[in-house]
């Protein structure tokens, strides 16, 4: 195996990676907004958050090795700052309609206060992941916990977060969530101007995202990420510590969470803690896996194609959806380990070889010993 | 280098034209704005022969069993209506959608039927979270919302209409049977979520009110069935009566715990407002003897009733058992149908006027209800009844007349008024 080849094809093409995010930035920013209808231009609009986190999970997962099986709980720190400031932007001087229904007397709990402030709000979405996946990453990484363990604790957490959520009804709205924002720091979300530019917004983030992978991938950083997935001992010997390594692709996976939970708030219109316990944190990976975890453009169009795929055949054939989503799952990870994105090469690797012989194992499946190890 | 230039000008393009649009976007405190800019000229099609309505039930997920129910009655309704003639001389072409006991899902799905498919009014919704996750996206979008459960109250909306009872339909009654029955004690038991926390937080005013001791409160998640520890310490508080507002399959270990713990409903008994016909028979015999305060049994005697009964029994797939959350649903499409032929009209401001020109009634299984244009909720009838071997209800208790919907409680001096104030500005 060559060095090119383990760490992927933009390694070898950077260019036509970049063309790509920008045919992938025209179509999401010039050609949908024109084409599409409000309807599902909003949902594009979601389906580029889940993207976004998705895009982190294909840093941490594909490159990085590490089974982030709890993005629900960065996904929660961001959604839930953006809709506690869009609740109290809401509200005004006070205190929000659904506390009131549980305990119409009680003041605003304190940690709602902060978030009044625009300024502090952006800050919580962005430094709160951070501070949280440091923080998680460190003890983990330093412990030298990884595989499944590490896959399984990331999930407890965001099983713990649902369920936390879910009983403090009066300070997060619990299990019926937070809704009915009608402001966006200012701006009148019913206005389809602005939520043209919500939507404008998430998808901008999302190509801000790729771009910023693409040139993680390409940095050194990127080769030593590839390098602690697929002999973290031998990169210790090196001297380099894999802990740190690992907490850097942790936490920026944590961060683009984050930012995709805080545009879903506004696109979507309510949170509820089952966008962010355990189904949602799977669903999240089955975008990835299903797009191709270890490729550019494999998680987020995975995600999408995911997110799609719930609100089409959600809608045409409610009890079957599940079941083509789990099919798919188990025909991808049996035959398509890299996922959808590396069928090109595949398909280009069989044309090289002489007709009469067996299929080519799937190309470089070292990051999968690492997985079932 | 080249990369990071034309990263940049990505970057700048895309926020420019983010910016670019905010400049036309209405902004907080802009008159026009506030009253709802969206101005999105309707899309329903009224020139063919049919007219679309849209049916948004929970067809997977745990609401399923529950609203299934709800979803074919809804059905039946409009095939009811279609053989009759129609709404305004148009056949009923509905749009089902599921949502996936998600309420995310219920605000995507109401978006899609008001502006995709264009659909004339909403029929659906069960649990208070979905209700609250489509009221947002009926009022931007000005659509029409039928909502045919059992609620909290607190709450009224030009854009939604409630034919399930609010408060003072179904938990003031059943406070009412209880202190004639001379309840000194009571313990309430509910789901982790609005309703039972709403209507627990109103029983706890009424009561103080009849002079009715809350010696306990639990609350466990939807989702969880495990209440034997909270069921250990009604058995320890011995309370006169159980007040149980807990929703959906939580009920069934609650009802196990409840007779695990020793507690019966000769000593201990159980008045619930979430356990109709159709969960009766999944709860086992431990239920027999306890109450239920509805507006409608299967086994009121009015003129109507049995009609309906007959109908439902003979409708595919139907479970053959009426219940009240059904019949609501049932009332809500023809009420519909009344209000457009009142106004003449499937426009939703023309609806709404005729809701408030002249009473618009029904002849419903319940008896004949009439609704309250102002705050779109209907007069009902309150009853008891408790559940015999046959898991059908014997009534016990009745209303002497039908109750007026009064979902902020104003003609009650015991609700604060201050709180009542505090509901609406946050409504408003």
């Amino acid at each position: 195996m060559t060095k090119n080849q383990e760490s992927g094809m933009t390694k070898m093409k950077p260019w036509i990676s970049l063309g790509g995010i920008g045919v992938l930035a025209v179509l999401l920013l010039a050609v949908a907004p024109l084409v599409l209808s409000d309807h599902w231009l909003n949902n594009l609009g979601k389906y580029s958050c889940w993207a976004i986190a998705a895009v982190g999970i294909g840093l941490a997962w594909g490159r990085g090795g590490m089974l982030v099986m709890g993005q629900g709980v960065f996904f929660a720190l961001g959604a839930y700052s953006m809709a506690m400031h869009l609740t109290l932007e809401t509200a005004g001087d006070r205190v929000p309609g659904f506390m009131v229904l549980y305990d119409p007397l009680a003041p605003l709990p304190m940690f709602w206060e902060p978030f009044r402030s625009t300024g502090f709000t952006l800050l919580a979405i962005v430094l709160l992941p951070v501070v949280v996946a440091g923080a998680l990453g460190y003890a983990l990484f330093k412990r030298r916990v990884k595989g499944a363990y590490f896959a399984i604790l990331t999930q407890a957490l965001a099983v713990a977060l649902a369920t936390l959520i879910s009983s403090t009804i009066r300070e997060t709205g619990g299990d019926t969530g937070l809704s009915d924002f009608k402001y966006f720091f200012g701006f009148v979300l019913n206005d389809p101007a602005n939520r043209l530019m919500v939507y404008l917004i998430a998808a901008g983030l999302l190509i801000v995202c790729l771009l910023a992978v693409w040139q993680f991938y390409r940095s050194r950083f990127g080769e030593l990420l590839v390098a602690t997935r697929d002999a973290e001992e031998r990169v210790r010997f090196l001297g380099y510590d894999p802990a740190n390594v690992k907490l850097v692709a942790f936490v920026v996976s944590a961060l683009m969470a984050s930012i995709g939970g805080a545009m879903f708030v506004p696109i979507v219109g309510i949170i509820t803690p089952a966008e962010i316990g355990a189904a949602a944190s799977i669903l999240m990976i089955a975008g990835v896996a299903l797009g191709g975890r270890a490729s550019l453009f494999g998680p987020a169009l995975g995600a999408m194609a995911v997110g799609w795929g719930q609100s089409s055949l959600g809608s045409t054939w409610p009890d079957g959806w599940p079941y083509v989503l789990g099919l798919l799952f188990i025909v991808v990870i049996l035959f398509l380990p890299y996922g959808l994105s590396s069928l090109p090469a595949r398909f280009a690797a069989l044309r090289r070889r002489p007709p009469k012989e067996q299929p080519a194992p799937a190309p470089a499946p070292a990051e999968l010993e690492e997985v079932h190890s | 280098m080249f990369s990071t230039s034309k990263r940049m000008r990505a970057l700048v393009a895309s926020s420019a034209a983010a910016l670019l649009l905010a400049g036309c976007g209405a902004r907080a405190g802009d008159d026009t704005a506030a009253a709802g800019s969206s101005a999105a000229a309707s899309c329903v099609d009224t020139s063919g022969a049919t007219i679309k309505l849209g049916f948004l039930n929970s067809l997977t997920g745990g609401m399923a069993i529950s609203e299934k129910t709800v979803s074919n009655v809804l059905h039946m309704a409009a095939d009811e209506i279609n053989a009759s003639g129609g709404i305004l001389d148009k056949k009923i072409e509905y749009v089902q959608e599921d949502g996936a006991t998600d309420w995310p899902t219920f605000a995507e799905k109401t978006e899609k039927l008001l502006t995709q498919d264009c659909v004339a009014a909403i029929f659906g919704g069960w649990t208070s979270s979905s209700r609250k996750a489509v009221k947002p996206v009926v009022e931007k979008l000005n659509g029409l919302f039928f909502y045919p459960v059992q609620y909290e109250g607190l709450e009224s909306s030009p854009n939604i209409y409630y034919t399930g009872a609010t408060t003072n339909q179904q938990i003031i009654p059943a406070m009412d049977f209880l202190a004639s029955k001379g309840v000194k004690t009571l313990f309430l038991a509910g789901s982790d979520y609005v309703f039972p926390r709403t209507a627990n937080a109103i029983i706890k005013l009424y009561a103080a009110k009849l002079g009715i001791k809350i010696v306990g409160e639990e609350y466990v998640p939807l989702d969880k069935d495990d209440w034997t520890s909270q069921v250990a310490k009604i058995a320890a508080a011995k309370p006169d009566f159980i007040f149980n507002t807990i929703n959906g399959s939580s009920n069934v270990g609650f009802i196990k715990a409840y007779y695990d713990a020793g507690l019966t409903p000769a000593k201990t008994p159980i008045i619930s407002v979430s356990i109709a016909e159709e969960e009766a028979p999944a709860m086992g015999h431990e239920v027999t003897g306890n109450y239920a305060s509805w507006n409608y049994f299967q086994s009121l005697k009015t003129d109507t009733n049995p009609k309906f009964i007959e109908s439902w029994k003979a409708y595919p797939n139907s479970s053959g058992v009426t219940s009240d959350p059904m019949e609501a649903a049932y009332i809500s499409l023809y009420l519909y149908k009344s209000l457009v032929e009142a106004a003449g009209s499937f426009d939703v401001d023309k609806v709404n006027a005729a809701a408030k020109a002249k009473p618009i009634t029904f002849d419903a299984p319940e008896g004949k209800v009439t609704l309250d244009g102002e705050n779109h909720h209907i007069s009902k009838p309150g009853h008891i009844g408790r559940i015999n071997a046959d898991n059908q209800f014997d009534i016990v208790w009745a209303s002497d007349k039908f109750i007026e919907p009064d979902p902020y409680l104003e003609g009650y001096d015991w609700f604060p008024a201050d709180i009542r104030k505090q509901l609406t500005d946050a409504a408003g």
